[in-house]
């Protein structure tokens, strides 16, 4: 085989393990969190499927499948039908940068555990971050509902307004690195990792990608008892699936940058890297589920003021004091 | 290849922006515009310009047309089919044609003259580093001027939106 050919097989497996990882990690993530939650509250959880609960997502994913898919009459039908898409594949196609672990070598070649290392990863990543809006908010448009377009509108002002904290907080990251290709950002962090040499940039993109992520205790573009469900209040069957689905897996897109930025990649002793890499992003996840489990929602005003006038002057003085530091420490 | 995908590209963007302005629905308008941001920021890339191509995407598909979005949601602008009789075609439809047709004349122009950077091969491979040492060094004075100017449009924007104080006081 030609090299060209080998190359391409590579990219190709590595995409399909990707797909593979990252689906069951999301469906077993769901799994999870309802277990977590559950014995946040004193209960149980999902454990009737399967040993554990184990099969609980398989079940999920049966019943999703043939629940009817439900279409309101005078959806807008051609956006309807992209937008839980558009939600699915922006999370999914940021995997493509994250690099989880170093070179391999395998026969000989020196293969890179990552799919296409972009030497514009950093924007790559937030680029999609910024078209995830669309998913949301032409899907509570198209639904037709006041319910779905309110969580549509919402859901808009609040990505918008953290993407600023989050990409904001990015800055000291790559300023620190000197790059915007994330296996450098991750081989810059070796000794020490960036979470503690900029604790504040490590606690804003925290806040912000959980922001992101839309989940409580920001999760008020579907806040079920004001909402009803927002932006997917019309959706049924897979398509609400894929919303569903789409929020995990960007959960878990959300863990691994974090852990990329902040927290030294795959970097760590004794175990191998791959393992280091999936502990921290599950470890991210678990925080995330965690402030779930004991945070109340917050209000819509509150989630503005806090974004607009404490998370955004705060990075932006990170970003100044940080390239200070650094110009200063250069000589 | 790379003059393939560029001439596909180029059309996309074309259709797609050609789509945009012809359609009724706002939100349909805004779709199809943000295809076109797209096709534009894949030229970037396919002409060695991957920090632009990103950028592109960034500001232009994932905030400017966000916030258009946003702005047609909250106003409820629901298509609109009785807009016929507003006057003579020609009125609709003049400034645009002759803009159109400016453009037109100016893309003919440049091929006419410079016909060989019509390839689609990057000519130049500029990285971050290399466009960040451009933009801050060799063209810092007029960073600085531009970066002026869009403080002086925030400022007198947020002045002239601000309403007047009778107002504000009826309001209070």
């Amino acid at each position: 085989m030609s090299d060209f050919a080998i190359d391409i097989l590579l990219i190709l497996v590595k995409l399909g393990l990707i797909f593979a990882v990252l689906l069951t990690g999301a469906a077993y993530l769901v799994l999870a969190e309802r277990r977590v939650l559950g014995r946040i509250q004193r209960r149980y959880g999902p454990n009737r499927v399967g040993p554990f609960g184990m099969m609980q997502p398989l079940a999920d994913a049966v019943k999703l499948l043939t629940k009817e898919d439900f279409i309101p009459a005078q959806a807008d039908k051609p956006i309807f039908f992209v937008a839980p898409g558009l939600a699915a594949v922006t999370a999914l196609l940021a995997f493509a940068v994250v690099p989880f672990s170093p070179p391999i070598t395998l026969f000989g070649r020196e293969v890179p555990m990552v799919v296409c290392d972009l030497n514009i990863g950093v924007l790559y990543f937030l680029g999609l971050s910024s078209l995830a809006v669309y998913g949301i908010a032409l899907g509570g448009w198209a639904s037709n509902s006041k319910y779905a377009l309110l969580g549509g509108i919402r859901g808009l002002a609040q990505l918008i307004s953290y993407e600023l904290a989050m990409g904001l907080s990015l800055v000291p990251v790559v300023l620190m690195a000197g790059s915007f290709s994330l296996t450098d950002i991750v081989l810059a962090q070796n000794p020490v990792p960036f979470a503690l040499l900029n604790p504040v940039a490590f606690l804003v993109f925290l806040i912000s990608t959980a922001a992101e992520s839309k989940r409580i205790p920001f999760d008020i573009p579907e806040a079920e008892n004001e909402l009803v469900a927002g932006f997917h209040t019309e959706y049924s069957g897979m398509r609400f699936g894929l919303f569903f689905v789409g929020e995990y897996i960007n959960m878990m897109i959300l863990g691994s940058m974090i852990t990329v930025f902040f927290l030294g990649g795959w970097i760590g002793p004794v175990l191998p890297p791959i393992v280091w890499f999936f502990a921290k992003v599950m470890a991210v996840a678990f925080v995330f589920i965690w402030m779930r489990g004991t945070l109340p929602r917050l209000r819509y005003d509150q989630l503005m003021h806090f974004g607009w006038k404490f998370l955004i002057p705060v990075s932006l003085i990170n970003v100044i004091v940080t390239g200070a530091l650094l110009l200063w420490l250069k000589g | 290849m790379a003059t393939i995908i560029f001439y596909i590209l180029g059309f996309t963007a074309l259709i797609a922006t050609g789509l945009c302005i012809t359609r009724r629905n706002p939100v349909h308008a805004v779709v199809y515009l943000v295809n076109a941001l797209f096709a534009l920021a894949l030229i970037f890339y396919l002409l060695g310009a991957p920090l632009v191509a990103a950028w592109e995407v960034i500001i232009y598909a994932g905030a400017v047309m966000v916030l258009f979005l946003f702005i047609i949601m909250m106003l409820e602008l629901a298509p609109n089919p009785v807009d016929e009789a507003a006057g003579p075609g020609w009125m609709r439809w003049g400034p645009v044609l002759l803009l159109g047709l400016v453009l037109v004349a100016c893309t003919v122009l440049l091929i006419l003259v410079d016909g060989q950077s019509g390839e689609g091969v990057p000519t130049y491979y500029a990285s971050p580093q290399d466009f960040g040492y451009a933009l801050f060094s060799r063209y810092a004075l007029a960073v600085q001027v531009v970066s002026f100017q869009l403080f002086f449009a925030a400022v007198g924007a947020f002045y002239v939106g601000k309403p007047p104080k009778r107002r504000r006081k009826e309001q209070a």
